[in-house]
């Protein structure tokens, strides 16, 4: 009989129960965070998506609906406040080279995190945008034969970035494996 | 490396695996633009009609000339260049096919599968062997009546298949089993597989006992004069083609196959989703009727019920003739009545497995099972269904058998038990760990269903109380995972985590886990993966098993060789 028993299988859970946020047992200091200066990427980029929508959200006001105001309203705060959280969503996004696998986190409301192996590699992408390239950053994007594993990081220097691509294009190299 | 080339090479059956660029069938393009031609002859003949019937039945109807072009060419007594104009559109086409034909060829190392073809605009397509996903063998209804078959060679990648469209029946098994002779990396095979095959189709004379596969080989091989005459063996071949099973029976396990059930198909077809909204449509189409009055509402309705009518049926039929075996080179998976389609999966390549039972199959105990493939074939699967779809129904004993097959490594003996636990159980037995009772908010039924199981070989996601379904990922083809939590989740201390596999009809994730759980989970998932994909060699799943069998030769060195096994293969 092999295990039926999942205790054998399952190392033991981390302490800390009452917590109810997600922590992996990993060192503080083996995450490493994106550069600050991709706060104003994403600052950008909302302002100006917040900007169309909220613009667009006009659109009943306009055409004579009384209660039309009340959208632009909801609309604008919404984007208001997702700017204001960017400084902490950005330190919230970080990635930790494992001896096997890239760790990548993200998200303080929505968290995420992704644990790919080296291995599964099968392209590494570098992605610029107009504003990331006036603050000389890049975007890292690893794809593996799953679409659903979206590891992107972004707001990385570009030197880094093109650092960590030949060093991840190296290791999967040792470690390839099959799809 | 040349020497293992051509031990390779003396083991296949075929001629096509030495890596020559070969031709296929001669009537392929009269296959692929048929269609074309025939429709092209029934607009000329429904025009010309009532002139043909006045030609041959003078004053037979009621003919008025009307067509000015026609009556043109009559009045300024054309007719010879009109005919000749017709009968060189005749050879031109004829002459394109022929050039089609000409220019497409395809080769077969011990590395690649190449096709090139097109006249004005060349096509060249390269498969690598060891990526190889599965080999289909599709029989469409017209080609089949002519003994021709499509075999199709699925790549990793979204319809990344190299079609060899068409080769005789018998070549395209033939090459099959050389395609994933070669595929496995085994380099001493033969001896086991073909020789028998061989040796029954030189022993036996009557083509109806003869399997077909052995017997077309071995047709070329017959010298002319032979009491078989050319016609009637041709004609006999083909019927036996049409009628023989799907599956060639001395490569299967006979025990291992699951018979379609011809009243638990049709009784799952009506249960099913697309009969439901069959009936939902009709009763409001009724109401609606009845209410309004206006019968015209039929016109509405009508596509949609000719459309689902046409599935209905057509998943049925498609399915009769389902079958599924294990082979040494991977489960064999066919199904169709009339257009049959024979698809071979190599061990290693499924990606995940989902056994799902929708709530009206719970009574009659039914259970389906897809799969996340690598490739996406063009082919359809059972009843229009995508090819993921390995068993369109079964009972418990039919997913256990299929499911060995699919996973011969997961599922064994040792872990049955767990599967079981898995389809109908609930709780935390058999090292299930389920959702803490603070979960009921987000899994009102499913609290005590909603659990993951870990075995030495597999990660079992078991989900719904209601609809169920049981998500089976081998270690091996985990290609990342992810643990994750919004805020209903935190608020409840849970956590969500998903495995991820290429894309597919199943997405393996599950949510509402306790936190603590979800993250030893993730961390144990992916340690596990990593390993197991350093372990995995079911790319080249023959060079394994062959490590292995070449290690208990050589402890015994007088075992004796079976007859007719190719000399120096050893």
């Amino acid at each position: 009989m092999t295990d039926l028993n999942p205790a054998s299988e399952t190392p033991p859970a981390p302490e800390t129960p009452t917590e109810a946020r997600i922590e992996l047992p990993v060192e503080a200091g083996e995450w490493q965070r994106v550069s600050p200066k991709y706060i104003v990427v994403d600052v950008v980029g909302w302002l100006i998506f917040g900007g169309i929508m909220t613009a667009a959200s006009f659109t009943p006001y306009w055409i004579g609906w009384s209660l039309g105001w009340i959208l632009p309203v909801v609309f604008g705060t919404i984007f208001l406040l997702v700017i204001a959280f960017t400084p902490r969503r950005v330190r919230a996004i970080g990635y930790a080279l494992r001896d096997d696998d890239l760790l990548f986190r993200r998200g303080i409301l929505f968290q995420r995190f992704v644990a790919v192996p080296y291995g599964r590699m099968q392209l590494v992408d570098i992605s610029r945008g107009p504003v990331a390239r006036m603050l000389g950053l890049a975007e890292l994007k690893f794809v593996t034969a799953a679409a659903s594993s979206g590891v992107l990081i972004p707001g990385l220097p570009l030197e880094r970035a093109e650092q960590l691509r030949d060093h991840l294009v190296a290791v999967a190299e040792t470690r390839r494996a099959g799809l | 490396m040349s020497d293992e080339l051509n031990r390779a090479r003396a083991a296949t059956a075929t001629d096509f695996t030495d890596g020559e660029w070969h031709r296929l069938h001669r009537a392929t393009p009269l296959f692929r633009g048929g269609l074309t031609l025939l429709i092209i002859i029934g607009i000329i003949v429904a025009n010309f009609r009532e002139r043909l019937i006045e030609a041959f039945i003078p004053g037979g109807s009621e003919f008025t000339p009307d067509d000015p072009f026609l009556d043109y060419i009559i009045a300024e007594n054309l007719i010879p260049q009109a005919a000749a104009a017709v009968l060189g559109l005749l050879l031109l086409i004829i002459a394109g096919f022929w050039l089609s034909w000409r220019f497409h060829s395809f080769r077969i190392t011990d590395q690649v599968v190449e096709v090139r073809s097109g006249i004005l605009f060349r096509t060249n397509r390269k498969g690598r062997l060891d990526r190889i996903q599965g080999i289909n063998i599709v029989r469409p209804f017209i080609p089949r009546l002519f003994g021709a078959a499509k075999l199709e060679i699925s790549v990793a990648g979204n319809d990344a298949n190299v079609p060899l469209q068409y080769l005789t029946g018998a070549q395209a098994d033939a090459l099959r089993r050389d395609i994933l002779l070669l595929a496995s990396g085994a380099r001493r095979e033969a001896a086991g597989d073909a020789a028998p095959d061989a040796a029954a189709a030189r022993g036996v004379v009557d083509p109806s006992v003869v399997d077909p596969a052995a017997a077309g080989v071995e047709q070329s091989e017959i010298p002319a004069g032979t009491p078989l005459t050319l016609a009637s063996g041709v004609i006999d071949k083909r019927v036996n083609e049409f009628l023989a099973p799907e599956l060639d029976p001395s490569l299967a396990e006979p025990e291992s196959v699951v018979h379609m059930d011809p009243g638990r198909l049709i009784g799952s077809t009506v249960l099913g989703g697309p009969a439901i909204i069959f009936v939902l449509l009709t009763a409001g189409l009724i109401t609606g009727i009845s209410l309004t009055g206006e019968v015209a509402l039929v016109v509405g309705f009508i596509p949609a019920l000719i459309g689902i009518g046409g599935f209905l049926i057509s998943r049925i039929t498609r399915s009769l003739r389902y079958s599924i075996a294990a082979t040494p080179d991977g489960v064999r998976v066919g199904f169709g009545l009339l257009s049959t389609t024979n698809e071979t999966l190599p061990p290693g390549r499924i990606h995940s497995v989902k056994v799902s039972q929708p709530l009206l199959w719970r009574p009659f105990g039914w259970w389906q099972i897809a799969v996340n493939r690598a490739s996406r074939s063009s082919a359809q699967g059972a009843g229009g269904q995508a090819q993921t779809t390995i068993l369109p129904v079964g009972n418990v004993d039919d997913v256990r058998t299929v499911l060995r097959l699919l996973l011969p490594a997961g599922v064994t003996d040792d872990s049955m038990p767990m599967v079981d636990l898995g389809l109908t159980g609930s709780g935390d037995e058999g090292g299930f760990v389920p959702s803490p009772p603070r979960a009921r908010p987000l899994r009102w039924f499913s609290v005590k269903r909603n659990a993951t199981a870990l075995t030495p070989e597999l990660v079992m996601m078991r989900t719904g109380a209601i609809w169920r379904a049981l998500t089976l990922v081998p270690y091996p083809r985990i290609q990342s995972v992810a643990v994750s939590q919004g805020p209903i989740l935190r608020a409840l201390r849970l956590g969500a985590v998903d495995v991820h596999t290429v894309a597919g009809p199943i997405s393996a994730g599950i949510g509402a886990l306790d936190r603590d759980h979800a993250v030893s989970f993730f961390e144990h998932v992916s340690g596990r993966a990593i390993a197991a994909a350093e372990r995995d060699t079911s790319h080249r799943w023959g060079a394994a098993a062959d490590a292995a069998t070449q290690q208990a030769v050589s402890e015994e060195p007088a075992a004796p060789r079976p007859p007719g096994a190719p000399e120096g293969t050893a």
